[in-house]
């Protein structure tokens, strides 16, 4: 019998991650779900024989994943760009200890912020806290670069940093499948600790480590050249590297797999044999700086790539037009970089917004009819920033909507003497207030606020595509297991008014927070109603307009929800008023909010007498 | 042969990853090299979804630029008209032309644009129009629109009608398997007039 040929796959850049952790005897993983990181372990955790889990937060996945690396197996800590924020304290120490079975920091940017509130370029990271990183530039190499990072994780005894970005993370390629190398696990080595005196012993170690590394890296096939002409030299890694192949497929490459430690013998051998250099690179100028630092005259911020948005092939395009024509090249002004497409200027835009049946949805209707304001939080309850809500005075990170909500009170005390301080309110989703929000929540009670929290529990981390988490009563592997109790907690950190009302009830959320807010007490609201794209969830009987009793006052097309559209979608923007609503049966999951808002009685339940279910 | 740039848009819950994932499972089943990027975090939340797909002896970038797609599927009326730049000239349409009216239009901030077909011709775009909705009645369910298209769009690309129902056969599940290649083989006998 013939060997067979290995199999190919078209596999995303997060497939390819968690294929190369399998065949490369990774054991242990864990993270915290966000975009464009989530499939990693999603998929991770369906090979046989390991260990997967949703940690509450990236900081303890990642000290999790440090745990098991020191008692000696391979492991790996997924994330996406922000969440290296929050597990940051633990990254900038773990070079100082090292590492034992091979260690992985998979961290995905999100260029573009196509779902993220910034674009934070995460390389410097690596720079920052000396952690060795490599950029694959499609799915076969973020396949194969997992295998070589762990490689030199355990030769250099330092956690080395895989960095993808969203069109690496979501694109699919064709990746060779590999065998599973068989997990070693090495023997517990030494207490790893660090701190006054030891740690300056440490640091010296660990430059002395990334010095080798460097020297490496020179000869390492990951770094490699590919001569075109010699007129155009183009320095490049990652995703920008098939970008820049397309655009000037003549030039000469050197295409970097590990961008720190740099190669610099081989940046100055390829810099002496082109005539004019470039650089690459999406998002901060991060190569480009420390090769000028070199000595080596170099281009590329303003010239071929931006600093805003993703890399653009337009402007690269446009760069190496007027490069190659010997037009001026000096460094043009920041464009505003379009990220998301969207057509010509008089077309709807198709925002996203909250989905039919969505929890949320009553929660921000009430607090706009009450003209309170509330601090937001990340999640899916951040459209409650946006038109027709506008009801969310901030929206920053995890867990910050009640540390500002209690800011806003403090403020307010300060500034009126404690006079007629208008209420503060925080929204906050469940996975969010697990991750970042109880510390806050304890200071409320502590330093003496009167903040009203309201969870919105909706089973689930939502906007990164329903994962588990510690209320939701099971794990990333579907084990069941125990579910946080919300009002115990609560109880525990001290607040003594919690009450639970139901997300499709629009009298019970107002009467809460009606209450709530006029006691000068914390307090918390825990609004509850599982996400209606959880799949299990029943759906209720869809409602329907009853066209003799709808007088077309258009209040229910306010709610914003895509099941709800008018009977003639009007081809002129003038809004005409008296024209009806209709209800599409497919998208309707019955959750009734309309019925409660509409004046008139006008939407009923299709089948039942009092609605699908209330 | 060059590199095929085809794109397809539409909205959140119309099967438009599936129905690219089968058509990279073909062109990779040939031999060739392809990728495929999308955009499809937001998809369920009403937001729009895309899906470049491109295949040939080597492809770099997974992106399709403006002008440069020699085929779009488009599954909805409005999608077609913001992602028209994006084909060639010469490049074909396939175009559904049923509606799905984005909340910012039923709040009355947004109108929603009339006569889809011949915006198009005045660009220069010659849409294969296939209404979708009679033939996934008949198939009993809604969902299928993707494959029909996917059927209409094979009949412009080289590869066997075996190639496509052994990938479509092996990408769904059982379940649904044979009504996919079903709608697939309504798609590719469309009477495109």
């Amino acid at each position: 019998m013939g060997r067979r040929s290995p199999k190919r796959m078209l596999l995303s850049g997060n497939e390819a991650i968690a294929r190369g952790a399998f065949e490369h005897g990774v054991q242990v993983a864990a993270g915290y779900p966000g975009t464009p990181s989530t499939e990693i372990l999603e998929e991770f955790s369906r090979y046989p024989g390991v260990y997967a889990e949703w940690a509450p937060n990236e900081k303890v996945a990642y000290d999790l994943a440090m745990g098991a690396s020191f008692c000696g197996l391979r492991a790996m800590a997924t994330m996406k760009h922000l969440g290296a924020n929050v597990a940051s304290d633990s990254i900038a120490i773990h070079p100082y200890l090292g590492v034992n079975g091979g260690f992985l920091l998979v961290n995905a940017d999100d260029p573009g912020g196509f779902s993220s509130s910034s674009e934070q370029d995460n390389r410097y990271y690596a720079r920052f806290f000396c952690l060795p990183l490599l950029e694959p530039s499609d799915s076969q190499e973020a396949k194969d670069f997992v295998g070589i990072g762990l490689e030199i994780s355990e030769r250099f005894d330092l956690p080395v940093m895989i960095r993808t970005t969203t069109r690496l993370a979501h694109s699919k390629g064709v990746v060779t499948l590999g065998r599973r190398r068989r997990p070693r696990s090495k023997p517990f080595k030494e207490f790893r600790a660090v701190g006054p005196p030891g740690q300056l012993a440490r640091h010296r170690e660990m430059l002395r480590r990334m010095k080798e590394l460097e020297i490496h890296c020179e000869e390492a096939p990951f770094n490699r050249i590919e001569w075109g002409n010699d007129d155009v030299g183009i320095i490049t890694s990652g995703f920008p590297y098939q970008v820049a192949k397309e655009v000037i497929p003549s030039a000469s490459f050197l295409k970097l797999g590990m961008v720190n430690p740099l190669p610099t013998g081989l940046i100055r051998r390829f810099a002496s044999r082109v005539k004019r250099l470039l650089v690459v690179e999406e998002l901060e100028p991060l190569l480009e700086g420390q090769i000028l630092a070199m000595g080596i005259q170099v281009m590329g911020k303003g010239v071929v790539t931006n600093r805003v948005g993703e890399l653009s092939r337009e402007f690269m395009e446009k760069g190496f037009g007027k490069l190659l024509s010997g037009g001026p090249v000096e460094s043009t002004a920041e464009e505003a970089v379009r990220s998301h497409w969207e057509g010509e200027e008089d077309l709807p835009p198709r925002a996203p917004t909250m989905c039919p049946g969505c929890p949320h949805r009553g929660v921000f209707y009430v607090l706009k009819k009450l003209d309170l304001i509330a601090t937001g939080d990340v999640g899916c309850n951040s459209f409650g920033a946006v038109p027709p809500w506008s009801v969310l005075a901030s929206l920053v990170s995890m867990g910050a909507s009640i540390g500002n909500a209690l800011g806003l009170e403090k403020a307010q005390r300060v500034a009126t003497r404690g006079d007629g301080i208008k209420p503060t309110v925080a929204v906050i989703g469940d996975s969010t207030f697990i991750h970042a929000g109880i510390p806050a929540l304890i200071d409320v009670v502590y330093n003496k606020g009167s903040v009203t929290v309201m969870i919105l529990d909706n089973m689930t981390t939502g906007m990164t595509g329903l994962q588990d988490h510690p209320g939701t009563g099971r794990t990333l592997r579907g084990e069941a297991t125990r579910r946080i109790d919300y009002e115990g907690l609560c109880r525990a950190v001290g607040v003594e008014r919690i009450r639970t009302v139901d997300a499709y009830r629009l009298s019970e959320i107002e009467e809460a927070l009606i209450q709530e807010t006029t006691t000068e007490e914390p307090s918390v609201i825990v609004v509850r109603r599982p996400c209606a794209l959880l799949p299990g969830v029943e759906r209720h009987h869809p409602f329907s307009v009853d066209g003799e009793r709808c007088t077309g006052c258009q209040i229910c097309t306010r709610l914003m929800c895509p099941a709800i559209s008018l009977e003639d979608p009007l081809p002129t923007r003038r809004r005409s008023k008296g024209v009806k609503v209709r209800i599409d049966p497919e998208f309707c999951t019955g959750c009734s909010i309309c019925s409660q808002v509409c004046p008139k009685g006008a939407i009923v339940a299709t089948k039942g007498v009092n609605g699908g279910h209330l | 042969m060059g590199t095929y740039n085809l794109l397809m848009a539409g909205v959140g819950g119309q099967g438009i990853l599936r129905a690219t994932d089968v058509l990279a499972h073909v062109a990779m089943a040939q031999g060739l090299d392809v990728k495929k990027t999308e955009i499809h975090g937001t998809a369920q939340r009403g937001g729009m979804v895309y899906s470049h797909v491109r295949f040939g002896q080597k492809v770099f970038s997974p992106i399709i630029t403006p002008g440069n797609a020699d085929s779009l599927i488009a599954c909805e009326a409005l999608e077609a008209l913001r992602w028209a730049a994006y084909l060639r000239p010469g490049g074909k349409m396939i175009l559904d032309p049923a509606r799905v009216v984005p909340p910012m239009v039923t709040l009355g901030w947004f109108a929603y644009p009339g006569d889809v077909v011949g915006r198009l011709r005045e660009r220069g775009i010659d849409a294969v129009v296939v209404d979708t909705r009679p033939i996934t009645r008949e198939l009993g369910d809604r969902r299928l629109a993707n494959m029909v298209l996917l059927g209409v769009q094979s009949r412009f690309l080289g590869f066997s009608l075996e190639a496509w129902r052994r990938e479509i056969r092996s990408y769904f599940p059982e379940a649904v398997r044979e009504q996919n290649v079903m709608a697939f083989m309504m798609g590719r006998r469309y009477n495109i007039g």
